[in-house]
């Protein structure tokens, strides 16, 4: 069944009309996902891609029944959007914008807080490639093409990185259950720690490939938890080796300003919890597919 | 985004955090007629740079009369200065603050974080201020005082209490502190800063509290809506490689290298810079070119890698999702021709409209290396890096 999304989530776009919400929603539907209609406020009661367009996420929710929404929309207006989605009964949002404040985003997780958790919005990204649960259903802007269906599972900050994993592992015959893009922005919605809770107890993925990257606590934290509450087998690789302290790569998280932060010291905390470190970027493949034949001798 | 010491006093002045009398020099004779303007017998020369760790590099002077100012102007002005944090090239001294000397009696720290783990502002501070966080961390660690702010609340009177007892404040300096603390939260707030860190808040011989030194940084997310802080971007303190791929829409950090790297992604951007390290060689930048690159945006990459004259080879790597190999191939086509670049080129292409990108390169008749993988990408740049005729020498 995969994690988060599948063939039957019904989506909803934020950002539907505009050129880049268009496009992605034509990728999107043409992979095979369910999407309903979209939002774009001041353009509702019309129709873009043979599919309703609404004023507000609370009456497109009303209308198809909608759970899961991509958003695209700009950064000035992107943490709103997130607010609205979590405030219309959302369950899964992913949010495709680069740019959006660190404050603002600090907002929409203390907003996020006033609904309980059991019915608490799940939040991806911002700055992500999104989802995608191959042969099923994609909520993002990764290329489907590339991805084998299967019952390995892919957690990583960067898209491109998760696209290389994800060819890599196809060589060795590896497929996908799901693949979640976290994003690469300091306050993000789910963490490392998240996702791989959601594999753990998926019955469709055996082993889960994690990409990260310099900066911030959450590989530490994704250690701690594959070391204390996981069975399946996490396969590891962080990014940024040859990174400088103190210089931002790219990503606004990706920066390393504390001790634990840099690619070295993360290694050796997933080592040190258990986790097998692909030694560089191109054997990724190679050690989720070393590691899978571990467990098929031991089964 | 960073800014000098005096535009950070000015703006927490601003939300009634109290600093000493200072004024902007340009040259020797006017930071003599500033000290003169401020009055007193003793003042400070400090180098505006962006990096800490000034004192010890030599950036700041104690001065008691107009020559010994004039001529502490005169021997910082023009220089760079070398820090720990400004790497080895350092960093040019073009401004100078002169302020009034302050009388210390106790130093501070005080600083306001975005911290990733509780994901709100955090407070630190510390009784054993004057020397750099990481040290008092090391030092002094039973001294830190750390509090994350409910962005719901904001910081409260109470919030800035707590801290201010626990620095050991008497009761009668209390209220200054307080002061101080909600200052700089509303200013970290309201100007969507990253970072605000006061290392020294001084307690002056008569028991006062003032900010001796300021930092800001800022999110450079935010400017859009942040005007009066973009204006204070000071680009003769980055590295004018960074500058230059900045103002093109790139995202470019300039290192100590020899093989350019263009690619999408900063993740992939970074596993190549790692993959290249791996095999011997040494990355001389990261550089992202986005989504959606056009063959223009491309030529602007290779424009900003190659004004690196430390650069003996490049490659390209891309993994197209929202990119489109074919556009990538056409850039680097129209990059190697106008360009007329002269040191080795490897180019990885993979993902979206891959065999319509190779069959441009190939059909280019121009002297490209293609790899297929990422490994081979790497291992055929550091190769051909290492045949450079001037490496051998």
């Amino acid at each position: 069944m995969a994690i988060l999304l599948d063939e039957n989530t019904r989506v909803l776009i934020q950002g539907f009309t505009g050129r880049i919400g268009s496009f992605h929603a034509q990728e999107a539907i043409d992979y095979g996902t369910k999407i309903v209609g979209g939002v774009t406020p001041g353009r509702g009661g019309t129709n873009h891609l043979e599919r309703p367009v609404f004023n507000t996420v609370k009456g497109a929710v009303e209308e198809t029944g909608a759970e899961a929404s991509l958003v695209f929309v700009p950064p000035p207006f992107a943490a709103d959007a997130i607010m609205e989605a979590a405030d219309a009964g959302i369950r899964l949002c992913v949010c495709v914008t680069d740019g959006i404040p660190a404050q603002d985003m600090m907002r929409v997780k203390r907003f996020m807080r006033r609904y309980r958790n059991e019915s608490r919005m799940r939040l991806v990204g911002p700055n992500c490639a999104g989802v995608i649960s191959p042969g099923k259903a994609m909520m993002g802007i990764m290329p489907g093409h590339i991805y084998l269906q299967g019952r390995v599972g892919i957690v990583g900050r960067s898209g491109t990185l998760g696209y290389e994993a994800a060819s890599q592992m196809k060589e060795h015959g590896i497929g996908v259950s799901t693949s979640v893009g976290i994003g690469g922005d300091p306050i993000n919605g789910s963490s490392f720690v998240d996702t791989l809770r959601d594999f753990e107890a998926d019955p469709e993925t055996d082993a889960v490939m994690m990409i990260g990257e310099i900066g911030g606590p959450q590989e530490a934290e994704a250690a701690a938890f594959a070391r204390d509450h996981m069975t399946k087998p996490v396969i590891a690789y962080v990014a940024g080796l040859s990174a400088p302290k103190g210089r931002r790569m790219g990503h606004a998280g990706a920066i390393i300003s504390a001790f634990g932060e840099s690619a070295q010291e993360k290694v050796e905390i997933l080592k040190n919890a258990g986790v097998t470190v692909a030694p560089t970027p191109s054997e990724m493949g190679a050690t989720v597919a070393t590691v899978l034949g571990g467990l098929n001798q031991a089964a | 985004m960073d800014i000098h010491e005096y535009q950070a006093k000015e703006i927490l002045a601003g939300f009634g955090v109290p600093v000493p009398r200072g004024g902007l020099a340009y040259s020797p004779e006017q930071a003599a007629y500033r000290a003169r303007e401020i009055g007193g017998t003793k003042w400070v020369v400090k180098a505006q740079i962006h990096s800490g760790a000034r004192g010890k590099a030599g950036g700041i002077k104690i001065c008691s009369s107009d020559r010994e100012i004039w001529d502490a102007a005169n021997s910082l002005l023009g220089k760079r200065l070398v820090t720990h944090q400004t790497g080895a090239r350092g960093k040019g001294v073009y401004r100078l603050y002169v302020e009034q000397a302050t009388d210390i009696a106790t130093e501070i720290y005080l600083g306001f974080v975005l911290d990733r783990k509780s994901e709100r502002i955090m407070i630190v501070a510390s009784a054993a201020g004057g020397m750099e966080v990481e040290e008092i961390a090391e030092n002094a660690p039973d001294t830190i005082i750390r509090l994350s702010i409910d962005p719901a609340s904001g910081m409260r009177d109470f919030h800035a209490r707590e801290i201010a007892f626990g620095l050991g404040l008497e009761p009668s300096q209390v209220g200054q502190a307080t002061r101080i603390l909600l200052g700089c939260y509303r200013a970290f707030r309201d100007m969507d800063a990253t970072m605000v860190e006061i290392n020294p808040l001084v307690v002056t011989g008569d028991g006062d509290l003032v900010a001796l030194d300021a930092k800001m940084s800022f999110d450079e997310n935010a400017l859009f809506r942040r005007p009066q802080i973009s204006e204070l971007r000071d680009k003769s303190q980055e590295d004018p490689r960074e500058t230059y791929a900045a103002d093109r829409g790139l995202s470019y950090v300039g290192l100590d290298g020899n093989i350019g790297c263009i690619v999408n992604g900063a993740g992939l951007a970074m596993a190549t810079m790692d993959m290249i390290l791996q095999e011997g060689g040494e990355p001389a930048n990261f550089l992202d070119i986005g989504g959606g690159a056009s063959p223009e945006r491309v030529v602007k990459a290779f424009k900003s890698v190659l004004a690196d004259d430390a650069v003996q080879a490049v490659l390209v790597n891309v993994f197209a999702g929202i990119n489109r190999c074919d556009w990538v191939a056409e850039g680097v086509v129209a990059a190697v021709k106008e360009l007329e670049i002269g040191v080795p080129l490897v180019v990885r292409l993979a993902g979206t409209n891959v065999e319509e990108g190779k069959k441009i390169l190939e059909n280019s008749g121009l002297n490209i290396q293609t790899a297929d993988t990422l490994a081979d990408a790497a291992t055929k740049v550091v190769a051909a890096w290492r045949a450079v005729p001037a490496i051998a020498a």
